[in-house]
């Protein structure tokens, strides 16, 4: 099947700033696609490039078959939600709906109908003789969805439609935005540097760094099977480990020596060989804590620690556990009234366990990426008795 | 508390300006406004007690012609100053903020030369010999017997001149606060350039050009040094007029009144604006309470 909305080899630099390099995306007829990543990654950019608001150095934009790489934003069939609304604030609510109906020059008839029919969907019939000074954050929000949506475009561009929004409203939104796009089935591409909202509402997400896309997936992919620690870190919390290839057990799985932790068993989930060089991730929440050793089994792995910090988090518990010469950072859920737990506490000596498929094993790993993970800073006593 | 002595700190700083413009500026207009319904002294002062002679003799021949001038002269450069000013502003807002620096010294530069050097200057560029002139007979645009100096044209161009930074600065600095992403909101929605300027930018400014329309308006009524040296005898203004009848006729409540008739040509309608403006106000506060 052909691509619906294609970029291929999007470059993009702004003097000597790489804003954008060789972006290639394909997105399907329907889908909620999300360009996830930090401030300054290029995903901005690419969405002001489909949107015909910023030409590419090189590459092409392709709209259903059709190159629309040098059409102007007023001629494409894209129509954009902006991060500030940007409703025009002279007009109101219904008019700013209207403008885009009136430029394709329909009848009083049509934009009537078309007007209310969309005061209808965003549920905001009693605010149409409003200007946006005068309605909340969140009604602007919908206002301007409204507006884009009107021209029935092929694409809708949300960039950063939540960021101005609070959280419990944010979430409240993300829902709502959901039902529309079930509603009107319109391809939405959707701009954000929040991780949340970008696995809660896309079928796909692409992860972008530095002008790069690091990896495209739905998001359990991205979660679960991250190919770069950029990608890992970015998204959620985990651990890095990095080891050799010790021995390698079957088809399936391998044992590995990481270095300052331990002997492990993992899952392959690339083709290695003895003695290979390899990073792998594991999830906070993937770890259980014990305080007896379990009895071994095959494909279960169990490393003495000792608990080093805890924050309780109501519905979990997040620890950092000593093992070997690694902080491992655990998160564990709470499935009982905790009261009535004799909960692990500061310095208890623990085992820490997981399943050997429950790693990743990283096609790239970069060290500074270890940065972006949640492990405090060691207090080092030696220092502040030596400044003493 | 607190509360209450910033406040009155607040009012405290402003007295001093308060009472500046109510001494220098309420004051003398009363005063001006008096002396129109005063008798003219013999020896050029102010006579003894009341009339509405001044007043009586405002119905001159000669006076609808220049008051007729006045307006129209006015207007267009008004008109003339706030087209010009608008795309220059709107492109100035879009320029990078160090470049926009520089541009706006270049504006404000003219105010380092004297006024009336300037105005000098044009007379010397639209004299019968002077060089732009030529210039105009030489490319062609001008006819060799034509008259650039002493008539309404002249009067124009360089109130044109003189204005357009006074036009400029106020527009920008609406511009500068506009929000450029509702351009491209509008042009997102399929709105043509243009369109999105006429419908989206004009509206978005409209304080900044209101400004302008005040600062370039209401000294262009009462130009009296430009007409003066750039004008001939067959071009004079209300300004001129006044400077007249108190200079050369020494008929101060003569030229009082012609002030008062100026002074109200500004007041009245920028009152009616303010109050139709406030009862509008008023009519979306009712609304909301409903």
């Amino acid at each position: 099947m052909e691509h619906f909305i294609e970029l291929r080899d999007i470059c993009k630099s702004y003097g000597e700033q790489i804003a954008v390099s060789n972006a290639n995306l394909q997105l399907k007829k329907g889908e909620v696609f999300s360009l996830l990543g930090p401030s300054g990654c290029g995903k901005t950019t690419l969405l002001r490039i489909l949107g015909g608001f910023q030409y590419p150095d090189s590459g092409r934009v392709i709209v259903n078959g059709q190159d629309i790489t040098n059409l102007p934003a007023n001629k494409r069939p894209i129509n954009t939600v902006f991060q500030n609304y940007a409703l025009f604030p002279n007009m109101t609510v219904w008019d700013n709906i209207a403008f885009g109906l009136r430029v394709a020059k329909k009848t009083k008839k049509e934009v009537g109908l078309e007007v209310e029919r969309m005061l209808e969907l965003i549920d905001m019939q009693a605010h149409a003789r409003k200007k946006p000074s005068e309605i909340s954050g969140g009604q602007k929000q919908r206002v301007a969805i409204a507006r884009a949506l009107v021209n029935k475009p092929q694409l809708l561009l949300l960039d950063e439609p939540l960021a101005a929004l609070d959280l419990k409203l944010r979430q409240r939104m993300l829902v709502e935005l959901d039902n529309i796009h079930d509603e009107v089935g319109i391809t939405f591409l959707y701009v954000t540097h929040d991780q949340g909202e970008a696995m809660s509402l896309s079928d796909r997400i692409a992860v972008m760094d530095n002008g790069r896309i690091e990896q495209i997936g739905s998001p359990v992919e991205i979660y679960e099977a991250p190919k770069s620690s950029f990608v890992a870190a970015f998204i959620g919390d985990t651990n890095f480990m990095s080891g050799q290839v010790s021995e390698i057990i079957d088809k399936e799985y391998c044992r590995l020596d990481l270095e300052d932790f331990g002997e492990v068993i993992a899952w392959k989930d690339k083709p290695i060989q003895k003695g290979e060089h390899v990073d792998i991730t594991i999830r906070p929440e993937k770890f259980r804590l014990l305080r007896q050793k379990p009895k071994p089994t095959e494909k279960q792995n169990a490393l003495p620690g000792v608990v080093e910090d805890i924050i309780y988090l109501g519905a979990q518990t997040k620890y950092w556990v000593r093992v070997g010469d690694i902080r491992v950072s655990v998160q564990q859920q709470h499935g009982r009234f905790m009261l009535d737990e004799n909960p692990i506490t500061w310095d208890e000596k623990v085992w820490v366990c997981w399943h050997a498929n429950d790693g990743y094993m990283l096609q790239r790993f970069a060290e500074e990426d270890a940065n972006m993970l949640s492990i405090p800073p060691e207090e080092d006593n030696t220092e502040d008795e030596a400044e003493v | 508390m607190k509360q209450k002595s910033k406040s009155y700190i607040e009012w405290l700083l402003t007295l001093p300006s308060f009472g500046w413009l109510a001494f220098f500026f309420i004051v003398p207009t009363i005063i001006v406004f008096a002396i129109a319904f005063k008798p003219a002294g013999v020896n050029g002062g102010i006579g003894e007690g009341w009339t509405l002679e001044s007043i009586r003799n405002l119905i001159q021949p000669s006076y609808p012609e220049i008051i007729f001038r006045t307006l129209w002269i006015s207007l267009v450069t008004t008109a003339a100053c706030m087209f010009l000013s608008t795309p220059v502003a709107y492109w100035l807002a879009l320029q990078p903020a160090k470049r926009r620096q520089w541009l706006t010294l270049l504006i404000i530069l003219p105010f380092w030369t004297n006024f009336l050097i300037r105005i000098f200057a044009w007379k010397t560029l639209l004299h019968a010999e002077g060089w732009l002139k030529h210039l105009l007979v030489a490319v062609g645009l001008v006819h060799p017997d034509t008259i650039l100096l002493y008539n309404s044209g002249a009067i124009l161009v360089v109130l044109i001149y003189t204005y357009l930074p006074f036009a400029i600065l106020p527009i920008y600095a609406a511009a500068e606060k506009f929000d450029f992403s509702l351009m491209d909101a509008a042009l997102d929605l399929g709105s043509s350039r243009l369109r999105a300027f006429v419908q989206v930018f004009i509206p978005g400014i409209k304080m900044g050009l209101f400004t302008a329309l005040m600062v370039v308006l209401i000294p262009a009524l009462g130009s009296y040094a430009i007409p003066d040296i750039v004008g001939g005898a067959s071009s004079e203004m209300i300004g001129n007029k006044i400077a007249q009848r108190t200079f050369v006729d020494r008929n101060l409540p003569h030229a009082s009144a012609l002030s008062a008739c100026l002074a109200l040509a500004v007041l009245l309608p920028m009152i009616i604006s303010i109050l139709t403006k406030d009862s509008r106000l008023m009519k979306k506060g009712g609304g909301k309470k409903v």
